[in-house]
């Protein structure tokens, strides 16, 4: 018996009618990062970061140069107006080194190699033409790769994420902590920077996993214990939190066993995304869409796959795709639903800010509140199925495609078959015309 | 009423047909007689009835100087073959016209003995009395111990159908040229070793000799010689005498190769499967296997340690002593070669005549379909050397530039003799000289070509009635000589070659009931000098003379054919024409005159009139045409007012189409569609490739497999769909011969993605993954108990939107629904076809079809990008849909079929040479069905 909702064979909305398999990486693969329009850079455990053509699927690059598996990529593009544009990716690997790469040459630009503990994640800031990278401690360097400044020795585990905020400043998880640091100019020096801890805060009850920017004014964080909590951007205070992801027993049409079977990992908040409306929350296998002007989860899917979802992005046409270590993609789209009295609505419970745990009560309060505001709910309009193994993350490409990047070693970038056949007759009456055989001969 | 053309030869099959199949014996009222003179498996077809052999065979005959003409070997090896045939009594025949006799020794004006370099001569004789015609292949080999140096010998390819020796004679030329390339490069080789031997045994005598006149002149001191002494001197000097004439030998036979080369047209022998013969070889010098004519200097130096001989002044050349074998002379690296060629010679030229014409025919058109050939055809098989003809026939279309040039190229190999030769042999065969002045005067209408070759053979025949010094009537019927030296206006002068066979054929008809006992020379040919030069040459000419070649009259040469609905047994290519005029007319606005493709690569010259665009039938050729003429002579007569393209492909539609419809019940419908096109594009397989002899097998087998699977399994439509739509048949069994056995049926159904193999994996155990979805589109899988089998059935359920699966042990089927009507025209099980190779016919003629239709679509610029910039994306699809729907007539699924062969068609040809491409895996999100029986 699955509660997971399949589509059958028929997906008329599913556009990827084609695929392509990407072969080359000998371990499990990460990361995948958009470096323009066209290509994008794949990385996993085998150390190997290759550059890939998001159109015709070509290889164009493989970069060697870490030992071990890579922990964290970047893509960092100059823009510069005296010069014109460089593509770099900056990668990091648990060998303890960071690589600074040329994407159009394929070659390496430089290599760091002092720091103490592996870097687990990196941060680009555009603005200041910095970046950062985290692991047991922050620090800050410029495009030449010098080290401009760093923290002092924060904790073992290390960060594991980073955003940017306004005002020069930087949320950094560090286990149940969200530090928030400052760039400052230096005074002695023309170029240099330093870098300040403002603020801790200690909101969450477990470790957070995720952590990710709304807007200027907001960022959300999530914890392991399915704790979502959004934060004033500007005064880093708690806006509204959410903590019920997995409680099933406020929802009075869900099976109480299910609750059971709950375990921490399954309430884990793994990958959140935004718009500027919503964030969207991969919390255990499910997905929930939380609605930030109503400050109330609107929509969700408990069993979105059969296991755990790791990556989740919100197309521009309302539609969500999700990938799962059942390794499946599945596409979603919000759709409002027709208000029917009679219905129970399975979206069930919302919670305002200060509100506790939920009660018989808060749901009844929330029952009352939905016949006013329109219901809406994920429906499943397609999935993908290629990969045999967990699918780690994907990245969107818009007309050109999806590219999926799975522990089977495989990235495979699906298309939509109609437009690749026209693309495919446009070549082909170029090549004509170019061969000259589309003129008369007479 | 039966017609002519009802009664269809077949080719005795030598399997067994399946016993499931075999209908019960008419009963003995309704039975025909057999052929009276038919033998157990005789071919009632042949055209002369009264030979004694029961099969084409190569003999290779010497006019040894001790015995006369004798029979060496045959090939196939085997008695039964030449059966009560006289082979001694042919071979004194066939080496009898070897009238170009070869000169060897003290020409007038030189000092030493000259090495003539004999082309070789090739003759078609013909022997009504034993009713067996041949192609006699005259060549000379070199042998010291010989007389004059010389040993002739001669390869005859015979055949108890003359028209075969005529229409094949080209082919037989170039491949036997080949052969015997390979035996005079192997003897040049082993002449010059012997060479070497004799002088250093030459030089071994003088020393010998020296030593002793010096010892006589220091013992001598009364200051006078003696006679021993004189005698001791003459030796000595006759010994020097004969070391300068061995140099001299040994300089013109290592001069050869480089003779050779300053012709451009030379091309050495290089054995084709060296690396398979190496064994052969091993017992050779190594350097053997790599018998290339410039290195043969370095060959002949490296003799092994060679102890010389003391040679007797004179070296009596008596009767009694033994002549050298033919292995002997030609070394056994070579002469194993010479064999090899000569069995595939055999193979290749085992059938009728009618039958390797239409074999040529369709391999000459499928070459040039270049776009749509690799879909289901064995592109490698297209590949490998084909009959030179062909070649000639696709470029000789007036473009004299580029033919020249491509032929050149191309032209397998050519042996051209050299300006000194040439002359040498002229003087030998002074005829030809008149010959050609006659026909430079020709008149160019080719009724008079044949009255005036008629007259030029005339006078041949009283020439060369003189020349020959025969007893009986030889009756020499044409003879053509030319060389690559001459200038074009002489070359060109050579147009009858290709008319003389024909012209012969007519004359020997009238002459053979006249003289019962006569050797007829039906043409000759002598030297290589049929080289492809005189055809190039002299095409230009000889298409001039046909009205529709002419590209001036292009516009109107079609007019007849402007209506599509008459285009009854056209071949492929007017079809497509057809096709094209009903999609300029109806999709493509007149107002875009350049919206059309030609076919690519075809060489085609598209006109266009009115926004009416015509692909004129170029591919048909010459040649070919002749050879179709000359198959089937009761039609040759109607050949003046008709197109003769137009006339042999409907000739042989029409025989196609009636033994389609009165074996096939379900092609009646479409015949006139199918039959047309598998008359120019169906590869009809062939006994005859050696390479494709195990394909041919092959396809007879698959066929037969997949006549069995239609018949059994009422649900193979929708799984010969899923495979032509590209969607991946998994076939499920546990037993392997049963799986390899489905996949073999179903491979038939299987589109190539590229040139590569076919798309088909017949046995996997392993759970399959997406990779092997892109790569393989029939897949034989094993269907185990084990845990790992599990897995296998896991993978198939996860992954079944990719695919369609046959379960095989219990006969069930889940794929797509199929509603088209395609499919049914291919595989109808109540189809009257019994034979494996005829329903693969069958289904290549429909493959062919969908694969012009799938061309058409693809090549179609406004079904795929809107006219104007501002039309918008729908009704460009609409356009798309209506014209697969409406101007192709493809129903429902059918659609789906053409659209995936041109998306496989785009692929190809965007594809750039070097890189392979990846592949990709097209799929479409539709529910299976199950199906059962």
């Amino acid at each position: 018996k699955s509660s997971v909702q399949t589509i059958g064979e028929e997906q008329i909305q599913n556009p990827y009618t084609e695929l392509l398999v990407l072969k080359g990486h000998q371990d499990i693969v990460r990361f995948l990062v958009q470096i323009d329009d066209c290509r994008f850079a794949s990385a996993g455990d085998d150390g190997i970061i290759f550059l890939w053509n998001a159109q015709t699927g070509e290889k164009l690059y493989e970069l060697h140069g870490h030992t071990h598996k890579i922990t964290a990529i970047a893509p960092f593009s100059s823009s510069d107006v005296t010069e014109e544009k460089t593509d770099l990716i900056i990668t990091a690997s648990a060998d303890r080194t960071v690589i600074v790469w040329d994407c159009t040459s394929g070659r390496q630009v430089q290599k760091v190699s002092c720091f103490h503990s592996t870097v687990k994640c990196l941060t680009v800031l555009q603005r200041l033409n910095v970046w950062l990278s985290g692991g047991s401690d922050l620090c800050v360097w410029n495009r030449n790769l010098d080290l401009l400044c760093k923290t002092s020795h924060l904790t073992d585990a290390g960060i594991s994420a980073l955003v940017e905020l306004p005002k020069n400043c930087v949320a950094a998880a560090v286990g149940k902590e969200l530090i928030i640091f400052r760039l400052s100019a230096s005074n002695n020096e023309s170029e240099g920077w330093n870098i300040l801890e403002v603020k801790r805060l200690v909101d969450h009850q477990d470790n957070i996993s995720s952590l990710v920017s709304v807007n200027d004014l907001t960022f959300v964080t999530g914890s392991h214990i399915g704790e979502l909590i959004v934060w004033d951007a500007i005064d880093w205070t708690k806006q509204a939190s959410e903590c019920n992801f997995w409680d099933s027993s406020v929802h009075p049409d869900v099976q109480p066993e299910i609750k059971l079977s709950q375990s921490p990992h399954e309430t884990s908040v793994q990958h959140l995304t935004s718009d500027e409306e919503c964030v969207f929350a991969a919390v255990g296998k499910g997905i929930y869409v939380y609605n930030l002007q109503m400050k109330r989860v609107i929509a969700c899917q408990r069993t979105a796959h059969d296991s755990s979802v790791l990556h989740i992005e919100k197309l521009p046409n309302r539609q969500l795709i999700s990938c799962s270590e059942d390794g499946s993609v599945r596409i979603w789209e919000l759709r409002e639903k027709q208000q029917l009295p009679a219905e129970p609505v399975p979206t069930g419970f919302f919670n305002m800010w200060g509100f506790g745990r939920a009660n018989k009560q808060a749901n009844q309060a929330a029952k009352k509140m939905q016949e006013n505001t329109p219901v809406y709910f994920l429906e499943l309009v397609g999935d993908l199925i290629g990969h045999s193994s967990a699918v780690q993350m994907f990245l969107y490409f818009g007309e050109l495609g999806l590219a999926t990047c799975s522990a089977d070693h495989l990235i495979i970038l699906w298309k939509d078959g109609e437009r690749e056949s026209s693309l495919r007759s446009l070549t082909l009456f170029k090549k004509l015309a170019q061969n000259g055989d589309l003129q008369l001969r007479l | 009423m039966i017609s002519a053309p009802d009664v269809v030869a077949f080719t005795r099959e030598e399997e067994l047909e399946d016993d499931l199949y075999r209908e019960p014996p008419l009963p003995e009222e309704y039975s025909v007689p057999l052929f009276p003179f038919a033998g157990q498996g005789a071919n009632p077809w042949a055209k002369v009835a009264g030979s004694k052999f029961t099969r084409d065979f190569i003999l290779i005959s010497e006019f040894s100087e001790q015995v006369g003409p004798q029979p060496l070997l045959t090939i196939p090896d085997d008695a039964k073959v030449s059966g009560t045939f006289d082979l001694n009594y042919f071979s004194l025949r066939i080496m009898s016209v070897d009238y170009q006799a070869s000169f060897v020794g003290h020409p007038p004006g030189s000092a030493y003995p000259k090495l003539n370099f004999v082309e070789d001569s090739k003759v078609v004789l013909g022997d009504s009395k034993e009713g067996a015609f041949a192609y006699v292949h005259h060549l000379t080999l070199y042998d010291l111990e010989a007389r004059g140096f010389v040993r002739p010998f001669c390869m005859a390819y015979i055949s108890a159908d003359e028209h075969k020796i005529m229409q094949q004679f080209q082919e037989l030329s170039t491949e036997f040229s080949k052969a015997s390339e390979c035996l005079k490069t192997g003897n040049r080789k082993a002449f010059a070793n012997e060479l070497e031997k004799k002088l250093k045994d030459l030089d071994y005598t003088r020393t010998v000799l020296h030593n002793e006149t010096e010892q006589q002149k220091k013992a001598n001191d009364k200051g006078y010689y003696t006679t021993q002494a004189i005698e001791k001197a003459n030796e000595l000097a006759s010994v020097e005498k004969s070391i300068i004439e061995h140099q001299d030998l040994l300089r013109q036979i290592r001069s050869y190769p480089y003779r050779k080369l300053k012709d451009s047209e030379f091309h050495p022998y290089e054995p084709e499967s060296a690396l398979d013969r190496a064994d052969v070889g091993s017992d050779q010098d190594p350097a053997a296997s790599d018998p290339a004519e410039p290195g043969e200097t370095h060959l002949y130096t490296h003799v092994p340690s060679y102890t010389p001989k003391l040679i007797k002044a004179k070296s009596a050349k008596c009767f009694d002593k033994k002549l050298k074998t033919l292995e002997e002379l030609c070394d056994v690296y070579f002469f194993t070669q010479t064999l090899d060629q000569l069995h595939h010679i055999e193979r290749t030229f085992r059938g009728d005549v009618c039958y390797l014409l239409t074999e040529q025919i369709s391999r000459a058109l499928l070459k040039q379909q270049s776009v749509t050939n690799f879909l289901f055809e064995d592109v490698s098989f297209l590949d490998e050397k084909p009959p030179e003809k062909q070649y000639r026939g696709c470029q000789g279309l007036g473009q004299d530039a580029i033919d020249e040039k491509c032929s050149e190229e191309t032209l397998a190999p050519k042996v051209v003799i050299s300006l000194g030769s040439y002359k040498s042999s002229v003087e030998c065969v002074p005829i030809k000289m008149e010959q050609e002045m006659e026909d430079s005067e020709e008149p160019k209408l080719s009724e008079s070509v044949m009255s005036e070759h008629q007259e030029n053979l005339d006078y041949l025949d009283a020439d060369i009635k003189g020349s020959i010094s025969s007893g009986e009537s030889i009756e020499v019927l044409g003879t053509e000589k030319s060389g690559s030296g001459l200038t074009k206006s002489e070359s060109q002068a050579s147009l009858p070659v290709m008319a003389s066979p024909q012209a012969g054929r007519s004359k020997v008809g009238s002459r053979r009931t006249v003289s019962e006992d006569s050797i007829e020379v039906l043409s000759t040919c002598p030297s290589e000098s049929l080289i492809p030069e005189d055809f190039k040459a002299s095409y230009p000419s000889a298409i001039n003379e046909e009205p529709y070649v002419d590209d001036d009259e292009g516009g109107l040469r079609f007019a007849p054919r402007a209506n599509p609905g008459v285009h009854d047994g056209q071949d492929d290519v007017s079809k497509q024409e057809s096709l094209v005029q009903v999609d300029a007319a109806c999709c493509i606005g007149k107002e875009s005159p350049n919206f059309l493709e030609p076919l690519p690569e075809l060489g085609q010259k598209p006109c266009e009139e009115d926004g009416v665009v015509r692909i004129p039938p170029q591919p048909y050729h010459r040649p070919a045409e002749q050879g179709l003429r000359g198959g089937f002579p009761s039609h040759e007569a109607l050949s003046g007012g008709l197109l003769p393209y137009e006339l042999d492909s409907r000739y042989l539609s029409g025989s196609r189409e009636v033994s389609k419809s009165s074996l096939d019940e379900c092609s009646d419908s479409t015949s006139h569609i199918s039959s047309a096109a598998s008359t120019c594009s169906d590869r009809t397989p062939s006994p005859a490739r050696p390479a494709c002899a195990a394909g041919e097998r092959h396809r007879k087998r698959a066929g037969q497999n997949a006549l069995r699977f239609i018949r059994q399994y009422p649900f193979a439509h929708p799984a010969i769909y899923s495979l032509l739509s590209g969607r991946t048949l998994v076939v499920l069994g546990e037993d392997e011969a049963m799986v390899k056995k489905l996949v073999t049926a179903l491979s038939i159904f299987v589109p190539n993605c590229g040139a590569y193999a076919k798309p088909v994996k017949h046995w996997v155990t392993s759970a399959l993954h997406l990779v092997d979805f892109q790569k393989w589109k029939l897949i034989g899988l094993q269907r185990a108990v084990s845990p790992a089998g599990v897995n296998v059935l896991h993978a198939l359920s996860r992954y079944s939107r990719y695919l369609s699966i046959l379960d095989a042990d219990s006969k069930t089927l889940r794929c797509p629904l199929y509603k088209g009507t395609v499919v049914a025209r291919l595989a109808d099980h109540r189809t009257q076809i019994k034979r494996g190779s005829t329903y693969y016919m069958h289904v290549q003629s429909i493959l062919t079809q969908l694969c012009s239709k799938a061309f058409l679509f693809t090549f179609c610029h406004h079904l795929h990008l809107p006219i104007s910039e501002r039309e918008p994306e729908e009704s460009v699809v609409n356009r798309r849909m209506n014209f697969l729907k409406l101007q192709l007539g493809l129903a429902n699924e059918d659609v789906k079929i053409v659209q995936y062969l041109a998306e496989l068609l785009k692929l190809h040809y965007i594809q750039e040479p070097g890189q392979g491409g990846n592949p990709l895996l097209r799929f479409d999100y539709v529910p299976s069905f199950l199906y059962k029986i």
